[in-house]
């Protein structure tokens, strides 16, 4: 940066403003293009004595925009995408589920044509009147997803979302740090003194709760105030010997030897388990839950038939499988399950978690009324002592 | 008055349309009842203002600024002398070392608060470091609390205390430092009765420069502080993004507001009236 | 003299500690951006990969681009609308509540601001005016706190400023504009360098506002952010690195240019 020795003249002052105006001009128009163009008509058939036929399905072409995890989508999926189709893809990134639902909260629901996000937030959005209902005449591969896949709670049926990755929460931990293995949720909750300081949980409500509502034999998606109140007892008690509270980067803490057992997702548990092997991942007995990341394609698209397109590409096993290979979670897709190279299954044990196993656990469900009250209980427990 | 305009109107002009239209439309929904979905439901109600008595809301608030108070307090000791250090430099020298200062702070907070866990860590560099030196048996406990959110506020708000403390050293003439020496004051004194009184616009500028931000700040909680213990910031992420109880998070973000309203026209009060004494006294 | 040169040192010393403190994650970052795992468990070998990664990643390098034009647009409209802000609130007002309502933007929380614009824009831009959001509108929003910045490090030199130089000037038949250009911005500059500094670098990192009033543009915070999934990945820590060595370059570069000149 250029830190002027004099202080500039009007003149230099005014030759810079109207630059600046040129520059900022010049981006205002260029830079943020349209987020859809309206899909190209289909050919009507002209008038005839026979019976219509059915009308010819819409090309998809044109542009939609696709809100995403960073580094969710594998490499190629989108250019592969755009090369077969023609369709654009502007994929704009999102940090948390929170971060985007709000951005859609603020728009009224628009400024995209898809958005991926969980389960329970997916339900939140259609309950908003913000989702589309789904033709699933207009998605050809959606019979790719596993039957289980037909019955997730929040949407059965797959009326306003399609699963993108499932899988569920349990333990993390190093096999070779820690003297036991671990079975229960209460071998985090109520720890052995090896356990001290060498342990996170993760930080979002829904799975800051988990494993105290399960370990109690409650719901995930509990509202009684009596239960919740006993899980928070719990939940305060267990602060004391965590680490920290990490969603993110709680498998290195295991790789590095900073923790010795985590609260994780099991995809997330793999990326740990690519670096040391004698990390390993179990569901804790008294159970857990079922999570998914889903596409939602939003009412007020204005461009659905490459929405559509976009989805059904996804659901192909081909497509599906590389979104495995990078992600280390799984779809809810058997075929593609199937590609996946035996190295990788083997290596990452819980990529063989049968559907119908992953099924045994609860999803999450958007809390409705119940939300402000999560918060609060969410806010006593993080609250310095 | 036609100057008036010309000086005032392009900022005011610009707060009323993006700052005070848009924020006041917000704070309406906290008469507001939040949706079952979120939302806002246009009716009337004081509920909101009802549920933030609750003494949990205090209780964080009593933390925030605890922690915002000794952040602003650090601040001050450090960045006043480097401050003066800087402000007194050759003159051709000034303006590249401060953007010496500044310039760890163009690259991005997020990057560094990260290179502060490796640092921090239990098995860090700098537990590794000591340990490895035979200073100390086990790792000190420098990540994931009080002491490293307090760190990382100072750390990340540093050259907002050092730049108007810079800018109001700078234009002080040295001639009067110079006579206050002639007439025999030590230079300790000539501080403290000359250079620290007619700074005291600059002081109060950074104080509040880094005393504000801290105390709304929710990334350091999160990430050097392992979400352990949460701060009024995190709160109102909450309750915006997380409870989707847009009506409630107003009620504390005004609350907020209004403290921090509060303390500003206090300040202007004190500093007003250290002038007026200044000039009579 | 033994006592000013010892107080002198202490403060020399004391400074040389603040910077070491400041540079320590910095040197980190650099050292992270050179090892070839690109982790801190392990030194595994210095390794160029991460900046080749880089410069293959247009996606970061547009997001860097965007947060460089985004900050310095920000910074110059700031800039005047505080500096002119801070005369006129040093010169034609007297109440001091009017003083304060310039430390307003600063107490509002970034999360109620940035969805507050975002409301705003929606149901103006995007509703009436049918415009999409973008830098522009990144703009709009950090003017809108860095103007409050400037005013406020501009006017602590505008403080007991000496009016009879203007005076003078202005006796001398130099009109207000004049006197004010050749007179009173030479001697407020490095006010008005330090707000602009400010101004940049508040605007260069920040990341909530940015987030929601971006539309589908990135800037280099929110890129960040969104690849923190997986810890900050190495390319970041070479692309933080390359910022501060052209940094560096710029200022040794106008510190010649300003030797040559003096």
């Amino acid at each position: 940066m250029n830190v002027p020795s004099r202080p500039t003249t009007g003149g230099r002052f005014a030759a810079l403003l109207s630059v600046v105006a040129l520059v900022v001009a010049a981006c205002g128009a260029g830079a943020s293009p349209a987020p859809t163009t309206a899909p190209t008509a289909a050919p009507t058939e002209g008038p005839t004595a026979a019976p219509t036929p059915a009308p010819t399905p819409e090309k998809p072409s044109g542009k939609i925009v696709v809100s995403n995890w960073d580094l969710y989508f594998p490499p190629d999926l989108i250019a592969n995408f755009t090369a077969e189709t023609g369709v654009e893809v502007e994929w704009s990134k999102h940090t948390t589920n929170e971060d985007i639902v709000g951005k859609l909260d603020a728009s009224n629901g628009t400024g995209f044509d898809i958005v991926f996000v969980s389960a329970p937030f997916a339900e939140g959005l259609n309950n908003r009147g913000w989702a589309e209902t789904l033709d699933h005449g207009r998605l050809a591969n959606i019979g790719n997803l596993a039957p289980e896949a037909d019955k997730l709670g929040y949407d059965p049926g797959n009326t306003f979302s399609v699963p993108y990755t499932w899988g569920t929460t349990g333990l993390c931990y190093r096999s070779d740090v820690v003297s036991f293995t671990p079975s229960s949720w209460n071998d985090m909750l109520q720890p052995k003194p090896e356990l001290e300081k060498k342990m996170t949980a993760l930080a979002t409500d829904r799975w800051l709760l988990l494993p105290a509502l399960k370990s109690l034999g409650y719901s995930v998606n509990e509202t009684d105030p009596a239960h919740l109140d006993e899980a928070k007892a719990l939940l305060i008690e267990a602060k004391k010997h965590l680490l920290a509270y990490d969603d993110t980067t709680f498998y290195s803490k295991l790789v590095s030897g900073d923790a010795s057992l985590v609260v994780a997702w099991d995809g997330w548990c793999n990326y740990g388990i690519a670096e040391n092997a004698d990390i390993k991942f179990i569901v804790p007995s008294e159970g857990s839950d079922l999570w998914s990341d889903t596409m939602v394609v939003l009412k007020s698209s204005g461009n659905k038939t490459a929405a559509y397109a976009f989805i059904d590409y996804i659901l192909r096993p081909d497509v599906a499988k590389t979104v495995v290979d990078l992600t280390l979670y799984k779809v809810p897709n058997p075929a593609a399950m199937a590609l996946v190279d035996a190295a990788t299954m083997t290596a990452f044990p819980n990529l063989g978690m049968s559907p119908a196993d992953l099924l045994k656990g609860e999803p999450e469900r958007d809390l409705g009324d119940a939300a402000p009250a999560w918060a609060q209980l969410v806010a006593e427990i993080t609250a310095g002592q | 008055m036609r100057r008036r305009l010309l000086l005032l109107g392009p900022a005011f002009g610009w707060w009323a349309v993006f700052l005070v239209l848009p924020v006041a439309l917000v704070m309406v929904y906290s008469v507001f009842h939040r949706g079952t979905y979120g939302g806002v439901v246009p009716t009337f109600t004081l509920d909101n203002f009802a549920r933030a008595l609750n003494p949990l809301y205090l209780r964080v608030l009593l933390f925030s600024l605890r922690v915002a108070v000794i952040t602003t307090v650090i601040s001050l000791l450090i960045g006043y002398p480097a401050a003066y250090v800087i402000a007194t430099l050759p003159r051709r020298w000034r303006t590249p070392v401060l953007v010496l200062v500044i310039m760890p702070f163009w690259t991005s907070l997020l990057i560094r608060t990260y290179a502060w866990i490796v640092l921090l860590s239990p098995k860090g560099l700098i537990n590794n470091g000591l340990a490895g030196l035979g200073l100390i048996d086990g790792p000190l406990p420098l990540l994931y609390n009080e002491f490293a959110i307090i760190l990382g506020l100072v750390y990340g708000y540093l050259p907002l205390m050092i730049l108007p403390i810079y800018s109001s050293i700078e234009r002080l003439h040295p001639e009067l430092r110079e006579a206050s020496s002639d007439l025999g004051a030590t230079p300790f004194r000539t501080f403290l009765r000359v250079t620290l009184p007619l700074t005291l616009p600059g002081i109060a500028a950074g104080c509040i420069f880094v005393f504000v931000p801290s105390l709304g700040n929710f990334i350091v909680p999160d990430l050097l502080g392992g979400g352990l213990s949460i701060m009024v910031g995190n709160l109102i992420q909450g309750q915006f993004l997380k409870a989707r109880d847009w009506p409630f998070g107003a009620v504390l973000s005004l609350a907020l507001i209004a403290l921090m309203g509060v303390l500003l026209f206090a300040q202007a009060w004190l500093l007003e009236r250290s002038r007026k004494q200044a000039i009579d006294g | 003299m033994a006592n000013p040169g010892w107080g002198r040192r202490i403060l020399r010393a004391e400074f040389a500690l603040v910077v070491a403190f400041l540079y320590l994650p910095i040197a980190v970052v650099i050292g992270l951006s050179f090892n070839e795992s690109g982790l801190p468990t392990a030194w595994t070998g210095f390794s160029l990969d991460w900046y080749a990664s880089v410069v293959g990643n247009q996606g970061l390098l547009d997001a860097f681009r965007n947060t460089l034009v985004v900050g310095v647009v920000t910074t110059v409209v700031a800039t005047v609308i505080g500096t002119l802000l801070a005369v006129g609130l040093e010169r034609a007002v007297h109440s001091s509540l009017i003083d304060s309502v310039v430390y307003v933007p600063m107490i509002i929380p970034d999360i109620v601001l940035a969805i507050a614009l975002l409301s705003f824009y929606n149901l103006v831009f995007s509703g009436l005016l049918h415009l999409q959001l973008g830098l522009w509108t990144v703009i709009i929003a950090h003017v809108v706190f860095d103007i409050a910045f400037v005013a406020v490090v501009v006017r602590t030199r505008l403080r007991h400023f000496d009016r009879s130089i203007e005076e003078a000037s202005m006796d001398l038949g130099a009109n207000e504009l004049r006197t004010f250009l050749k007179i009173t911005l030479p001697v407020i500059a490095p006010g008005v360098i330090a707000g602009g500094l400010l101004a940049f670098t508040l605007s260069f990192d920040e990341f909530i506002i940015a987030f929601f009033t971006k539309g589908t543009a990135e800037t280099f915070p929110t890129k960040v952010y969104s690849m923190i999934r997986f810890g900050v990945t190495p390319e970041v820590n070479a692309i933080a690195t390359f910022v501060f060595l052209v940094s560096i370059t710029l200022v040794l570069v106008s510190q010649r240019l300003r030797g040559s000149e003096a």
